[in-house]
């Protein structure tokens, strides 16, 4: 089922949790809102659902209007953090509960949670309590019980949230190999953006209740269009300076810029595995003093300071850093081999102005 | 040292105030052999006033449990003007004497007053009647179940009922599928104490009531009333068995606490 939201508003009292959104959902796609708390992610999700009514804009269910439809008719699955199991009713009375409500045979209930449970590796548990299961098996059964009555789209609201590391891992990849088993039309939010590129076929960025940016992990990460995408996915330098004579100059460091305007306040992004730092001085044209050194199990992250103090993150990994024998204090060099600027609020740039190479070479003496 | 000092103040404490007393209790029962006490177990007054506690109780568990939960939903579900002295309100009953509660009922259903008389033309006696005994024991008995399903329905929160309606459940299932099941334990518990507090109703009832031998005279009245006339084994074997009764309500109360904590292990 194809969703489109058109202009969607909400407010609650002075808080305003939505502005203005507006997106469509693609058919059988697996779609991520993703944002900090507070950035109107869940709202939005509860909006779709027919939990909450929205103060403005509409929203679209298969090309049916459907904000003036309650909840119990919009034939959604909604799966909550919390796993908002019936703690009275048994496992396999759980994911009944929508079929028994729906009027569904016995002998039909008895062969659709018999299939359910098997899909979700919980045979053999039919007959527990929630309270005598893990989380990660909580969850299963939260999620068969919003798939029984074949719902036509799947809300999912943090669903890995109230799980440990470990679990939530496979319960992600869980998430995938379902989704790409029934092709059911799903959303679901997340703060985590490792999460969300990983799991999510296309990613919603919000923030204070505003659409940021929708793109796929790759676009969302390489091309953030926003300086808050830039800042929430993924570890970025940012700087910040003026643009002069089609040039921002920031310490020593020089970035083009030959389409924006000059005297233009601009803000320079540059990821860490962009930064190339070395033991040799005069390998890189710029000098710096390593303050820093990080393990990532991965890679290594090389925190170093400018001779302007600016501190910049460097992302190396693990075959290059050992090639070095790097200590803290010493004196390196670096340099920025892409960057990208980045739009200031209501700003847009043509796609040229983004995104270059820049030349690496010694220190001309 | 200190221990045994705290373990054995407990039982000084408990001997003096509970096990005493019901030692006593019993054995002034039994003073004058088991006939006796059966006589006095059941003779027409104290027959009356067993039933009239009876009736009353169960009226009133009633009426606490319907208007309870609906007062504990509204207070938690609800956001409105006055919800915080209201909920203060809900309280009221535990800091006022029951005389007091009883007394105020005098003052509104008096001969002279609007109450009153609106209920005299239609022919209903509301005090000295079952009416204003009924009301004197709601008074009482009013906190029980609301301050045991607000703290329920606070914890277990809004979740389980939302799921509920994304599956397709009605408001009115809702409430019969999810609520209500949820709030199970607030209602055996608000019951018990609820039955616990309406059979040792005293002041307030024997103010609204009159007192009156065989028609108003509840069980408590009975025992009063048997003390004042020097029928101490009367009075005794009366107090017993209410205190009976307040065991098997106790005892059933643990045997399914049991039950249910052995279903869910």
């Amino acid at each position: 089922m194809k969703i489109e939201v058109r202009g969607l508003t909400k407010t609650f009292g002075a808080v305003q949790a939505v502005s203005d959104v507006s997106f469509t959902v693609k058919e059988g796609e697996l779609l991520g809102l993703l944002g900090p708390s507070g950035s109107g992610k869940t709202t939005v999700l509860r909006l779709i659902a027919g939990l909450e009514t929205p103060s403005g804009g509409d929203i679209y269910i298969d090309g049916k209007r459907v904000n003036d439809l309650s909840v119990q008719d919009r034939n959604i699955g909604f799966v909550f953090q919390h796993y908002a199991l019936f703690k009275h009713l048994t496992v396999f009375e759980n994911i009944a509960f929508g079929l028994k409500i729906k009027k569904w045979k016995p002998s039909e209930i008895e062969e659709r949670v018999a299939e359910l449970l098997r899909l979700m590796s919980l045979d053999a548990l039919e007959n527990r309590y929630p309270h005598q299961l893990s989380g990660g098996q909580r969850q299963r059964v939260a999620i068969a019980r919003s798939l029984a009555p074949r719902p036509s789209v799947l809300l999912l609201d943090e669903p890995f949230g109230a799980v440990d590391a470990k679990v939530r891992q496979e319960l992600r990849e869980w998430l995938i190999r379902l989704h790409d088993h029934l092709n059911v039309t799903s959303l679901f939010v997340t703060h985590d953006q490792e999460e969300a590129m990983e799991v999510s076929g296309r990613i919603i960025v919000f923030s204070k209740g505003a659409l940021e940016q929708i793109g796929s992990p790759a676009e969302v990460y390489e091309e953030p269009a926003t300086e808050f995408v830039a800042r929430f996915i993924g570890a970025m330098n940012i700087l910040e300076g003026q643009v002069l004579n089609g040039m921002v100059k920031i310490g020593s460091l020089e970035f083009p810029a030959p389409t924006i305007p000059d005297h233009t306040h601009i803000q320079v992004g540059f990821r860490p595995y962009h930064v190339k730092v070395a033991e040799d001085p005069h390998k890189y044209r710029q000098a710096a003093t390593l303050r820093h050194i990080y393990f990532l199990g991965v890679a290594y992250r090389l925190e170093i300071e400018s001779r302007e103090g600016l501190i910049l993150r460097s992302r190396m990994n693990k075959e290059e850093f050992r090639q070095y024998r790097f200590e803290v204090g010493q004196p390196v060099s670096f340099a920025v081999t892409n960057f990208r600027f980045l739009p200031q609020g209501g700003m847009s740039f043509p796609p040229s102005a983004s995104s270059q190479p820049l030349e690496i070479g010694p220190l001309t003496p | 040292m200190i221990r045994r000092l705290l373990i054995g103040s407990v039982w000084f404490y408990f001997i003096l105030l509970l096990i005493s007393p019901i030692l006593y209790l019993v054995t002034q029962s039994f003073d004058e052999g088991i006939e006796a006490f059966w006589r006095e177990v059941t003779t027409p007054e104290a027959l009356h006033g067993f039933m009239l506690t009876l009736e009353i109780t169960a009226i009133v568990l009633v009426i606490n449990l319907v208007f309870g939960t609906i007062t504990a939903l509204v207070l938690v579900r609800q956001h409105f003007a006055g919800r915080t002295i209201l909920s203060g309100l809900i309280d009221l009953p535990f800091s006022v004497s029951p005389v007091i509660a009883g007394f105020m009922l005098i003052l509104l259903f008096g001969p002279e007053t609007i109450l009153g008389t609106f209920f005299g033309t239609l022919g209903v006696k509301v005090l000295f009647a079952m009416p204003a005994m009924v009301l004197a024991t709601l008074f009482a008995t009013f906190p029980f179940v609301v301050r045991e399903l607000t703290p329920l329905l606070q914890t277990t929160g809004t979740d389980t009922e939302e799921a509920a309606r994304t599956l397709g459940a009605t408001e009115w299932q809702v409430f019969l599928k999810v609520t209500l099941p949820m709030l199970r334990w607030g209602f055996v518990y608000g019951t018990t104490l609820t039955v616990a507090r309406a059979i040792g109703e005293f002041g307030a009832v024997l103010v609204v009531s009159g007192n009156i031998l065989l028609l108003t005279q509840t069980a408590t009245l009975h025992i009063y009333q048997s003390y004042v006339d020097f029928n101490y084994v009367g009075a005794n074997a009366v107090a017993l068995t209410l205190l009976a009764v307040s065991f098997a309500i106790l005892a059933l109360l643990e045997l399914a606490k049991a039950k249910a904590a052995a279903t869910a292990a």
